[in-house]
């Protein structure tokens, strides 16, 4: 049995030998599977990682690390003055990969775009109905309303005819639902009778070619020579399925992997402190927040809610439900967004000032209920621990609270109801980086009823960003963004909770690696030390 | 023989469709909607949700939808996941035999230990082997299996680096699949030293999960064995001068393994609840994991055709068993 072993351990230290032999694969040890290969088909982060980031491009990118939208498969773009046109100019001599399972005979042109975001919208598209496609971003971005005509101007120019005027249209154009795929390919796999192969067998133009992929064990790429954009310096990336946070931490100890996800916040202090892991960390681009209804008495009483928000010390919510992985909120967009308004103060944590505040409202005895959701999410990793420390705090100030909880889908259906009793706990994680999508989407008066779980409409902020919506000039967007904070700040219809902070423990050989924002892990630039 | 099977084939089909009823129904008994499960806080309009029920079926009345589900099994169409919009059949016979590989080495593992263990606590009854021995199942049984995977990853991979942490095989060696068994495909790859690799990698996973069923084999050995040392004619076989191996090996042994092949086939459902911690743990990419996560996400189509699956899976290993018994001991066949 020894000897065994030391033959079986000798061979370990071979595999890892051979690994690191080809010195620029990088393996991620991602957290989960992905449901498929076309991106425009999903809404998982994990999907998106192993689709969207490595084998597509999008018309336009966001620069990797921010929010900023800069130029992808178009070079160019222009809005018309009515802001219902947007003209792309595509990108010239940009090829798709070829593989063993197909060998493009033409570059990347119009033909693409337009197939790319017809077979979402259009019932008539022949893959319309592949892989039990419902499109639910595209339908989540109000696409089919939005966009009336896309246009073929020429080979390599394409138009997008707006319903309406959207500012955060460009912003929309490089989420991941918005990436090119390949006509002809798409073509030659349906005259071949095999249309789901678009799925499972992925073409794109982007940084890494697909190679294979073994249900929830491990996915291959390699990478796409002559990429428009300069070849990658890694030549295979590996994605190692592991879905166990502790798990990955000792595949990374171990070298089995260069880059992990997720981990475990109890062991980030570790991790931190291990010689050859690098702990890089960002603030997610998202926000937790308790809604008030606002439409119930007495919550329907801004500075009701407002001292609410003040009985709760959000700094204990800090340190014991997100373990220093989190930041304060002040305002409902997180810091890394533009528009974010930096001059706005937050509520102090004041018990006292609280109970007098309610006293002047005449509310005595209040009981009210506080949702906790059942599930971890990354602006609430303990949903039930934060509604028992709010709990406490509101005890303080003579308010009683119940707390309730329902099975997930129940949770975000009943939460939505207009006579909802009680404030809930929920969040967010942005899409595009525009705070449309933050402050129209969760407190627009569109919204009231449905995503708006604070069912707050108010007349003087919605028009604010509904303004910010139609203006394409970004200075002009800004200052109607940061004046819409002010109004929320001051009605307080939500207590803003945290933002949580994404943590990354690579190696130390990884170069180059950023954490995105948005959430996406992306390898692009990244490099492996000799 | 051949009426004593049929009698017991019999038994399956009502057996089947109750499973098909269970199986249809459970999932649908927690509470959840699927689709608002897949939006998450994002949400969907009414319209959009109304849409896409009438995609799924949803919107039929319970009876009609369990009529389409039923014709299809029978058809051999399970559906389609909503999640990855893949046929279930295709993903369960893609991830089952990585199940199933781990599954007998597990049973290989727990029957070659558990078996002599229970024989020589049994011979040794009341000694220090003995009691040591029933100690450690007693341990073994108790102890919780994603506990007892993390020590072992900690530990033996961790510290001591004697095994991969997780996976079937290194990542550096590639292959297709061919049978889905990496041990097989692994041989037929002709990849130098992949053999070797999934070996390694097959070690803590079949510790992890052949643990129970080995402490239950040992233990219902040791009990079945000291219930036939005390017969009569174990006493004859002493009396003519057999040897000791020959009495406890054979003749012992031999009645002895009823109760034991009841509790091996027991523990093939034992062995599958196990599955979905140390598939999770060990990155072990089976129908376990597979199934939780369906749960999770309410997709009805792979929940009930994966429950469906795995039912007909351990009802064919108990009518084996049923079979096994009759081929051991004839008296039953005529029961």
């Amino acid at each position: 049995m020894r000897n065994f072993f030391k033959l079986a351990s000798t061979t370990a230290v071979v595999a890892l030998i051979g690994l690191s032999a080809s010195a620029q694969t990088l393996v991620y040890c991602s957290e989960g599977s992905p449901e498929g290969f076309d991106p425009a088909l999903y809404t998982s982060g994990t999907t998106f990682d192993a689709s969207a980031h490595p084998i597509y491009n999008r018309l336009v990118e966001f620069k990797t690390g921010t929010t900023e939208v800069i130029p992808g498969l178009a070079e160019s773009y222009e809005v018309s003055e009515d802001g219902l046109e947007y003209t792309f100019h595509l990108r010239q001599g940009v090829h798709f990969h070829t593989t063993d399972y197909f060998t493009p005979t033409r570059d990347f042109n119009a033909d693409d775009v337009i197939f790319s975001f017809d077979r979402q919208g259009n019932a008539e598209n022949a893959y319309n109905q592949v892989s039990g496609g419902t499109w639910e971003y595209f339908n989540g971005m109000s696409m089919p309303d939005l966009i009336k005509e896309i246009v073929r101007v020429d080979d390599y120019t394409v138009k997008f005819v707006l319903n309406r005027p959207e500012a955060p249209m460009v912003a929309n154009m490089a989420m991941d639902f918005a990436s090119i795929l390949s006509a002809e390919y798409a073509d030659a796999m349906l005259a071949a009778g095999t249309p789901e192969m678009l799925n499972q067998a992925p073409i794109g133009t982007g940084p890494f070619e697909f190679v294979a992929y073994q249900k929830d064990a491990v996915i291959r790429y390699t990478r796409n020579e002559g990429y428009w954009a300069g070849n990658t310096a890694l030549e295979n990336l590996v994605f190692a399925i592991t879905p166990d946070a502790s798990v990955r931490y000792q595949k990374l100890q171990a070298g089995e992997c260069h880059v992990m996800p997720y981990p475990n916040p109890a062991d980030i202090a570790a991790m931190s402190a291990e010689e050859g892991i690098t702990m890089l960390s960002q603030e997610g681009l998202n926000v937790g927040y308790l809604a008030y209804n606002t439409q119930v008495a007495p919550f329907d009483n801004a500075n009701v809610r407002l001292a609410l928000s003040m009985a709760i010390d959000r700094q204990a919510i800090l340190d014991v439900v997100f373990q220093g992985a989190g930041r304060q909120a002040v305002n409902p967009i997180p810091p890394t967004m533009w528009s974010y308004n930096t001059a706005i103060e937050d509520y102090p944590f004041d018990p006292e000032a609280a109970r007098a505040m309610l006293a002047a409202e005449g509310v005595e005895n209040l009981s009210m209920k506080i949702w906790a959701m059942p599930v971890q999410r990354p602006y609430n990793p303990n949903a039930r621990r934060m509604a028992e420390l709010m709990q406490a705090d509101l005890a303080n100030i003579g308010v009683t609270v119940e707390i309730v909880s329902y099975e997930w889908g129940e949770y975000l259906d009943r939460s939505k109801a207009v006579d909802r009793d009680g404030a809930v706990l929920l969040g967010w994680t942005g899409d595009n980086g525009d705070p449309d999508n933050f402050l129209a989407v969760l407190l627009g008066c569109d919204g009231v009823g449905g995503s708006n779980r604070a069912q707050w409409c108010n007349a003087d902020f919605q028009a604010l960003i509904d303004a910010a919506k139609v203006t394409s000039d970004p200075a002009e967007r800004t200052s109607l963004y940061e004046q819409a904070q002010v109004v929320f700040k001051e009605q307080a219809p939500w207590l803003t909770i945290a933002h949580s902070v994404v943590f990354m423990p690579v190696r130390n050989e990884v170069q180059g690696y950023i954490v995105h924002p948005l959430g996406g892990h992306i390898f692009t630039n990244v490099s492996l030390a000799e | 023989m051949l009426k004593f099977f049929l009698r017991r084939l019999l038994t399956f089909l009502p057996t089947f469709i109750g499973v098909t009823i269970i199986s249809f129904g459970f999932i649908r008994l927690i509470p959840g909607d699927p689709l608002l499960v897949l939006a998450g806080e994002r949400g969907m309009t009414e319209e959009r949700h109304a849409e896409m029920m009438s995609q799924f079926g949803f919107d039929r009345p319970i009876w009609e939808q369990y009529g389409n589900y039923l014709s299809g099994v029978i058809q051999g169409d399970l559906g389609s996941s909503i999640v990855t919009k893949r046929p279930v059949w295709d993903e369960f016979f893609t991830l089952f035999p990585a199940t199933l590989e781990l599954s007998i080495c597990a049973m290989i593992f727990a029957v070659l230990l558990g078996l002599p263990a229970g024989v020589i606590a049994a011979v040794n009854r009341g000694k220090f082997f003995d009691r040591t021995l029933m100690t450690t199942a007693l341990v073994g049984y108790s102890m919780p299996i994603f506990w007892w995977a993390l020590l072992l990853i900690i530990v033996v991979s961790g510290m001591w680096g004697l095994t991969p942490v997780s996976g079937r095989i290194s990542l550096m060696y590639y292959f297709d699949d061919v049978t889905g068994f990496m041990l097989i495909d692994s041989l037929l790859s002709g990849q130098k030293g992949a053999f070797g690799s999934a070996v390694l990698h097959l070690v803590l996973p079949t510790i992890v999960l052949g643990t129970i069923p080995l402490a239950v084999i040992a233990r219902q050995t040791r009990s079945a064995m000291l219930e036939v040392l005390s017969e009569d004619y174990i006493r004859t076989a002493r009396a003519k001068g057999l040897s000791p191996w020959r009495v406890n090996g054979v003749h012992a042994l031999r009645n002895a393994m009823i109760p034991v092949i009841t509790v091996i086939g027991l523990s093939v459902g034992t062995l599958l609840a196990g599955a979905i911690l140390t598939e999770t743990i060990f990155s072990w990419p089976g129908i376990g994991k597979w199934m939780v996560d369906s749960i999770f996400r309410r997709d009805y189509p792979v929940v009930q055709g994966g429950l469906l699956l795995i039912a007909v899976m351990v009802m064919v290993v108990n009518l084996s068993v049923d079979l096994l018994y009759g081929w051991i001991n004839p008296k039953i066949r005529n029961r």
